[in-house]
């Protein structure tokens, strides 16, 4: 378990080398395009009746400055870096003067708490009923699970989450439509009503990240224990008359946990994007539901900086993990790769 | 790894292997739908202000209408039209670019292949959705967009996936006897790769376009119901964009959320069935017990 | 013979397959005495393995114990309760496995796989007591202490099959089955492996049924030998007996084609190939192959019987 410097050092290198290019194609791409954001923003003000056309240039000039978008490419190309490593990616054109740095951080926390219990949850539960419909030595209605949860994990979550407001919300009216919370309440944490309202609408949103995802880790499980449960050191502990249960957890369910853990890691990129959409169609206040707002309103800033800020978390996790799992899986050693 | 002789042998793994029968006919009864029942419905219908809005379904109108006017029984069959045509256009080109990047990164290796695995390394970390995002909102005018851009946008990350399946195949197969044996003949890299490898390989590249297709779908969907994506067409996932932008739940429309919602469960639910059935094919080992 | 400590009678094993049924062990009888080493020798395919999974009642679908007995201690473990059979295993009737390197738990230090059977058993160890038991097992077979801590992956295959010898003895059985233990490894540290089982066999006085097809192994080691063939007995005797006079045909090509030192360079077979279990041949099993079938062989299966005291032989060479 020993982790030599140098692959750390690949892996560090690595991420720098995936962030450097999202940086630069986060850079690029608003610049291919033969758009003025400044230009449209301008013109839509107008088109709404915030401003009129006299002095549109001056002020389009003043803002381009603003925005340095006047000085050569490759100056800005180095202030962009610049401020991105410190976290400064620029100004909301929609919601000026607010910084989209703070957008994030107003919006993170949210996101942030829906999909991390249900990833917990679906991880844990699914884990566990691939694992028990996997082991031979569970009765055998456990597996009719198997196939509704596989159509679940088919249909995309934002779909599902459809399905779930119509009939639970709208039908049945057990839950809001829409939301993070009861908007007639003042916000306040330490206001029981307030944090029961925030739990309450987070149920369908978890709910539908829940579903979807559960299937996967359930069909996963299911094969690994399958594989797992051929080994002859499963056959060997029988032998050694080991009672059913130290079987399971400690010989199947020890050994099958690594390569699940790993898929998880992998599955982050998906499971963020999923649940993006998701709050979109909830309208739940969180960093996807933001980005779906930008969109429709062309904030290109606020795109780009939430599309850049949630790649970077991603790599960051995986990397996390990648450093994480040889102190699960004591047979790996780091030496080469 | 014996297959059926034709089509007989083909029938006889439909039968002994129901879920990937029961996909085909779905998708098969999909297509038949977006095609054909199109010869008898005008797509004039599957635009705003065709008819009276705000319909649920009646002897008139079978699937009802939405808020702005759009029959939905043409909306429902030029749109499952729209989407299947978007991700078959994003899964051929993927699987095109990844077969070929597959196949030479994997055979000939070198500096091209250590090119390659690190832009699909990258890639694979990235979240290809919200790299879509920015692409698709990026292109001129996107509310214009048209089936075939939309299908090459998507096609900027549908190569990955096949490229890394594809190569990690070709990898394991270039050091068994039976390329040595080509190479000793005195066959050239090109040659082994059409009539040896990929021969061999036709199960995974048939897994690999399902699951193109798939993901095309998918990142079409994602990025309509977002709204990034030609707003006046059709589409599945513009008419979800709609029914949100409208607010077809406070309303009641119920017809309005339930047919989309229907319809893209039953491609996706065909695709996993097609792709179980599949990778049987390729794996004869694995269980068939879903 | 009520004195055996393990009494094996008619024995059948067969496994159920959509085109009949393969019978991998078919009424196999012998008795394995107190402190005694049984060698266990067949070809592939002849159902020795199937016969060690057999004792420790480990068959599983769509393999199953089709008839017979076999008797530990007064106990037939063909009736035994799943939970009964459990506590007696490891506890009168271990394992040696065949590869090792398969057979631990990877993920397992070694001084908990060595006694979690022990736990598994109702013993009650202080923290203390278990690290001592532990040592005391790796000292029996010459492992070092430091052993204890490590995992499997870190040591060298002979070093995995001793941790298995150990777990075997590790509640003192009756019998232990030593299923081919030393076919993974090398010839140096296959007599390492052997030296130490046959120590720890005389020191603990316990019963071993070494299975395996390396006759001349055999000839070293153990003092009897079963010789089976395409799922049925053939001949038992004392090993010496059996090497000086083999009474089945069998058993006597089988010792022929032993290479032998001053005869560089000639080597002989069996000619042709065991037969499917699924449809064996009529009458006597061998009888395709035997250099001495006539036909009674083809028409009656000879009976197994003691044709002298400790000798049993199926061939109607001996029993007519």
């Amino acid at each position: 378990m020993r982790i030599p410097p140098s692959y750390i050092l690949k892996r560090l290198g690595f991420l720098v080398a995936v962030l450097f290019t999202a940086a630069t194609i986060n850079f690029l791409i608003p610049k291919l395009v033969p758009r003025d954001p400044v230009q449209e923003m301008i013109n839509k003000k107008i088109a709404s009746g915030g401003l009129t056309s006299e002095g549109a240039a001056e002020f389009r000039d003043s803002l381009r400055t603003l925005y340095g978008l006047d000085k050569p490419l490759w100056e800005q190309y180095l202030i962009y870096i610049w401020n991105t490593m410190r976290f400064d990616l620029g100004y909301s054109i929609t919601n000026y003067p607010q910084k989209v740095s703070t957008i994030i951080g107003q919006t993170i926390f949210w996101t942030l708490g829906f999909v991390s219990t249900s990833t917990i949850f679906a991880f844990l539960i699914g884990t566990v009923v691939g694992a028990l419909v996997g082991w031979s030595k569970t009765s055998k209605w456990l597996s009719w699970l198997m196939p509704p949860l596989a159509m679940f994990s088919a249909i995309p979550g934002f779909i599902l989450a459809l399905l779930l407001i119509y009939f639970l919300a709208f039908k049945a009216k057990l839950f809001p439509l829409r939301g993070g919370f009861n908007v007639t309440i003042d916000k306040s944490w330490t206001d029981p009503q307030f944090l029961l309202s925030v739990l309450h609408h987070a149920v369908l949103p978890g709910l539908s990240m829940l579903l979807v995802s559960l299937g996967g880790w359930a069909l996963g499980m299911r094969s690994m224990m399958v594989t797992v449960e051929g080994q002859d050191y499963i056959t060997f502990a029988e032998a050694k008359g080991l009672k059913g249960s130290r079987i399971f957890f400690r010989y199947a369910l020890r050994n099958t946990l690594l390569p699940q853990v790993t898929s998880l890691a992998m599955q982050l990129g998906l499971i963020v994007s999923g649940a993006t959409l998701v709050e979109s169609i909830f309208s739940y206040p969180g960093i996807g539901n933001r980005l779906g707002g930008a969109i429709s309103a062309l904030d290109y800033p606020v795109i780009y900086g939430i599309v850049f800020f949630l790649v970077v978390g991603i790599a960051i996790a995986t990397l996390v993990v990648d450093l994480i799992y040889p102190f699960l899986d004591p047979r790996i050693s780091y030496s080469g790769g | 790894m014996q297959r059926g002789q034709g089509f007989k042998g083909f029938l006889n793994y439909i039968r002994r292997n129901p879920a990937f029968g029961g996909g085909l006919v779905l998708l098969l009864i999909l297509l038949l739908f977006s095609t054909v029942a199109g010869f008898f419905v005008p797509k004039e219908g599957a635009y705003p202000l065709a008819v009276k809005s705000k319909q649920p379904p009646s002897e008139e109108f079978r699937f009802g209408t939405d808020s702005v006017g759009r029959d939905l029984l043409p909306t429902m069959i030029y749109g499952t039209r729209m989407t299947l045509s978007i991700g078959m256009i994003a899964g051929v080109i993927g699987l095109s670019v990844g077969t070929v990047l597959g196949f030479m990164t994997g055979y000939f290796g070198g500096l091209f292949d250590t090119i390659v695995k690190f832009l699909v390394d990258v890639l694979m970390t990235i979240p290809q959705f919200l790299l879509l995002v920015m692409i698709a909102s990026s292109v001129p005018d996107p509310d214009k967009m048209t089936v075939w851009q939309m299908g090459l946008v998507l096609s900027i990350v549908a190569w990955v996936q096949p490229t890394r399946a594809i190569r990690a195949q070709v990898m394991s197969m270039r050091e068994r006897a039976f390329v040595m044996m080509s190479k000793l003949s005195g066959m050239s890299g090109m040659e082994i790769i059409i009539k040896e490898l990929m021969p061999n390989l036709m199960p995974y590249l048939a897994i690999s376009l399902a699951s193109a297709v798939n993901g095309g779908v998918l990142g079409s969907l994602g990025l309509q119901t977002l709204g990034i994506g030609n707003l006046r067409e059709p589409s599945l996932g513009m008419t979800i964009y709609w029914l949100r932008y409208y607010n077809a739940f406070l309303q009641g429309y119920w017809w309005w959320i339930v047919e989309p919602v229907t319809v893209i469960a039953a491609i996706f639910i065909a695709f996993l069935l097609i792709s179980i059935g599949l990778d049987e094919f390729a794996n004869p080992r694995t269980r068939r017990t879903v | 013979m009520s004195e055996a400590l393990l009494q094996v009678k008619n024995l059948k094993v067969y496994y159920h397959v959509e085109v009949g049924a393969v019978k991998a062990v078919d009424d196999v009888s012998f008795d394995l005495g107190f402190g005694v080493k049984m060698g266990l020798v067949g070809e592939s395919g002849s159902g020795k393995s199937t016969m060690a999974l057999a004792l420790m009642r480990m068959i599983k679908p769509p393999g199953k114990i089709e008839g017979g007995q076999m008797v530990l201690d007064g106990m037939d473990l063909v009736k035994l309760s799943e939970e009964k059979m459990r506590q007696t295993r490891l506890r009168k009737l271990a394992m040696i496995p065949q590869g090792a390197m398969n057979a631990l738990n990877p993920v397992m230090r070694i001084d908990k796989q060595l006694i979690d059977g022990m736990l598994d058993h109702g013993v009650f160890m202080s923290k203390e007591e278990r690290k001592t038991r532990v040592n005391q097992l790796l000292e029996m077979v010459d492992l070092a202490p430091k052993v204890a801590k490590m995992y499997p992956h870190e040591l060298s295959g002979g070093m995995q099959q001793r941790v298995t010898v150990a777990q075997s003895i590790s509640m003192e059985p009756d019998v232990i089955i030593a299923d081919e233990p030393t076919s993974a490894l090398d010839v140096v540290i296959q007599r390492q492996v052997m030296d130490t089982i046959n120590r720890l066999q005389e020191k603990l006085g316990l019963s071993i049924i070494l299975i395996g097809h390396d006759m001349g192994l055999m000839a070293q080691t153990v003092g009897s030998l079963a010789v089976m063939y395409a799922g049925r007995m053939m001949e038992i005797g004392e090993t010496r007996a059996m090497f000086r006079d083999p009474l089945h045909p069998y058993t006597q090509l089988l010792i022929e084609s032993l290479p032998v030192l001053e005869n560089k360079g000639v080597f002989s077979g069996i000619p042709g190939i065991t037969p499917s279990l699924l449809n064996p041949p009529e009458g006597c099993v061998f009888h395709t192959r035997c250099p001495k079938a006539w036909d009674l062989c083809r028409d009656k299966i000879p009976a197994f019987s003691e044709v002298d005291p400790g000798r049993w032989v199926a061939c109607h060479l001996h029993t007519a």
